[in-house]
């Protein structure tokens, strides 16, 4: 794995969001060549705090998208498992995804796929942990009763299909699961302790999220900084010059 | 009618590079219409799977809903209280000539006239659409006949009545059918004034109190039978007396029902409010000031002597003068100008300033939900404005209505 450190939020922010452009300016994409971006998901439609309306303030309308490219979970299905198989199906048919990019739970979980989830699950509904209740809280006014309990998710198995992962992780309280997730073995308890095998993966984060490593560790990975940023150094825009 | 037809399949325009008011913030947002009406982009992307057919730069500008003017008594050398024989043309000359101020809606507004006018030209002034031919007629302002002879500023004196004999039925009388009519001023002191507030307010017409010497309690008595609004604050009432405090004291009664938010006029020309008194309105109670200017004919004639029906009027820059005097002879500055000096004098925000010249005056008429505002499904009438609040285009309904030279490529 690559481990990128920063020293707060916004750098770790700005450093991901130039990987990313980096990775889709590489691959080339055009006409009939996709990049697959793969983000976490959750949560029902039509409410305030949806996953749409989310989705749409941060990310969206600050892109030029074409909305048919933009596949959601629709935790409105009528048939859950039959919306989760369909999503399965889509992924498979825009060729998999190229990078998928997540968080990671103060539980170590990846997507919505609480402590143990199986490493190999697919795309489905969950109950969430209280945990993640708590954590969700805040969008809701802090109203325990209005946070969603169920959610469709990918699953820890759609993900490792990805052909590259990128985890964002930034802040104290998320130290001990970042801790679990690279310094100890894998486990379904800490599910996003999958990715120590997959091929490709890339923690990107803050001082405070190292809080429970190794100094061996930190000091390593700091110490491989100046490979990093070359991940980030400006390339040609797609726009100038094809 | 605006929206209606087939608004799915119509353009989708997309005003970007923009800040919007919305919520009462300036936001760094996108501004999307279509069908004439402000669209809400998330439902567009997620469940039409749409995106804009024309997108327009504006340039990092502030775009605000347009200016509603709720007392304007003519312009350009129109007197909307005279019955000449083209009452139409002239109204829709000062509606196209406003766009410039930004004004994309208005009352047109007459003074104390007798019956015969009323009954001529009120008829000839209709609620009307705005659109390229000018600001939309929201419904006329009838400023009197029923007010106080001692308040009745350059009302005539001739033509002053009251209603103590038969209420309601004497103001029909003397106006005619108010299909038209959307606010009426009067002076509560006035006999019987409480049975012709009730019914006014009942037929969904707004009732301004002005031109009166009612203290504070019949103020207040007034406003408990309906009435919503105060027309010029301190002009054409009694001043503000510690120990009663007029219709002034209206602003900060606690004597008016739950709720309520009482509405009043400024005059913000930089002339017949003095600054200081704004500011004293303005932080007594903000939420319920509306700027309107009270305009005369001799709006937008620019310098010099104008002779306007019997009368010979001066301006000079932003003033204007009973000829050959000092006296003022009524308010000449346009919408903008009047929101520029409001913020300047007031201190205030950008977006105080501005909503006192849109949302409250539709709040005041009730029409909240389609003017004054830049919500998704709202009338799309909407100003350009530069950081100094100069109108540099105008839009209604989606469509652009005016362009200032410099804008225009």
């Amino acid at each position: 794995m690559r481990l990128v450190i920063l020293d707060n939020y916004d750098l770790a922010s700005e450093w991901a969001a130039k990987y990313i452009c980096n990775r889709i300016i590489q691959f080339k994409p055009g006409q009939d060549r996709y990049f697959t971006l793969g983000l976490p998901t959750g949560l029902p439609r039509n409410h305030p705090e949806s996953y749409h309306s989310y989705m749409w303030n941060n990310f969206f309308k600050h892109i030029d998208i074409d909305p048919n490219n933009a596949h959601i979970l629709d935790g409105n299905a009528a048939d859950l498992q039959a919306e989760c198989d369909a999503f399965e199906k889509k992924i498979k048919e825009a060729g998999g995804i190229d990078l998928f990019v997540g968080g990671i739970g103060p539980d170590g979980h990846i997507a919505f796929n609480e402590p143990g989830s199986s490493l190999v699950s697919r795309t489905r509904l969950k109950t969430l942990a209280m945990d993640t209740i708590l954590a969700n809280a805040k969008y809701f006014d802090g109203d325990l009763t209005k946070v969603p309990t169920m959610a469709l998710t990918v699953g820890v198995g759609t993900v490792m299909d990805a052909r590259e992962v990128m985890i964002l992780i930034t802040g104290a309280h998320k130290a001990f699961a970042l801790y679990k997730a690279i310094e100890e073995g894998v486990n379904h308890m800490w599910t996003v302790s999958a990715f120590q095998q997959h091929p490709r993966t890339i923690f990107v984060c803050d001082e405070d999220a190292t809080l429970e490593l190794r100094v061996k560790t930190v000091k390593y990975f700091k110490g491989l900084m100046h490979v990093h940023n070359k991940l980030v150094d400006p390339l040609f825009s797609m726009k100038d010059g094809n | 009618m605006r929206g209606e037809q087939g608004a799915a399949g119509a353009r989708v325009l997309q005003f970007t590079n923009c800040r919007i008011l919305r919520g009462g913030k300036l936001l760094r947002e996108d501004l999307w219409v279509r069908g004439g009406r402000i669209l809400d982009p998330e439902k567009l992307f997620f469940e039409e799977r749409r995106v804009a057919d024309e997108r327009r730069d504006c340039g990092g500008r502030i775009l605000a809903p347009g200016f509603i003017d709720v007392q304007i008594n003519g312009g350009f050398g129109v007197d909307f209280s005279q019955a000449t024989e083209n009452v139409c043309s002239g109204v829709a000359l000062v509606a196209r000539r406003i766009l410039s101020h930004g004004v994309t809606s208005f009352c047109p507004t007459l003074v104390t006239s007798p019956p015969e006018v009323y009954h001529k030209v009120v008829p000839q002034i209709p609620v009307k659409s705005g659109g390229p031919h000018g600001a939309g007629v929201l419904g006329l302002h009838l400023e009197g006949p029923f007010i106080s002879r001692e308040k009745r500023g350059a009302h005539p004196e001739a033509h002053l009545r009251s209603f103590e004999a038969n209420a309601f039925q004497d103001l029909l009388a003397t106006y005619g059918p108010l299909d038209n009519v959307r606010i009426v001023t009067l002076a509560p002191e006035l006999g019987r004034s409480h049975e012709v507030i009730r019914e006014l307010t009942a037929r969904g017409i707004c009732v301004s109190l002005g031109h009166s010497v009612a203290d504070l309690r019949a103020a207040e008595d007034a406003v408990w039978s309906g009435a919503t609004f105060i027309t010029h604050l301190f002009n054409a009432m009694l001043p503000f007396h510690h120990r009663d405090p007029g219709i002034v004291g209206l602003l900060t009664s606690d004597r008016l029902p739950a709720g309520r938010c009482i509405f009043y006029g400024m005059i913000a020309d930089g002339t017949h409010t003095n600054p200081a008194a704004l500011r004293i309105a303005h932080r007594a109670h903000p939420q319920g000031l509306v700027l309107v200017t009270d305009a005369i004919p001799a709006l937008g004639l620019g310098n010099g002597r104008h002779t306007l029906g019997q009368q010979e009027v001066e301006v000079d820059g932003l003033t204007a003068y009973v000829a050959g005097t000092k006296t003022l002879s009524g308010s000449i500055a346009p919408m903008d100008v009047c929101v520029r000096h409001f913020l300047q004098a007031t201190g205030c925000s950008v977006e105080s300033a501005l909503e006192a010249a849109s949302l409250h005056p539709a709040q005041l008429l009730g029409l909240e939900k389609s003017k004054g505002t830049l919500d998704f499904g709202a009338d799309a009438d909407f100003v350009v404005l530069d950081d100094s609040l100069h109108v540099q285009a105008t839009y209604i309904s989606g469509e652009l209505v005016w362009q200032a030279e410099a804008a225009r490529q």
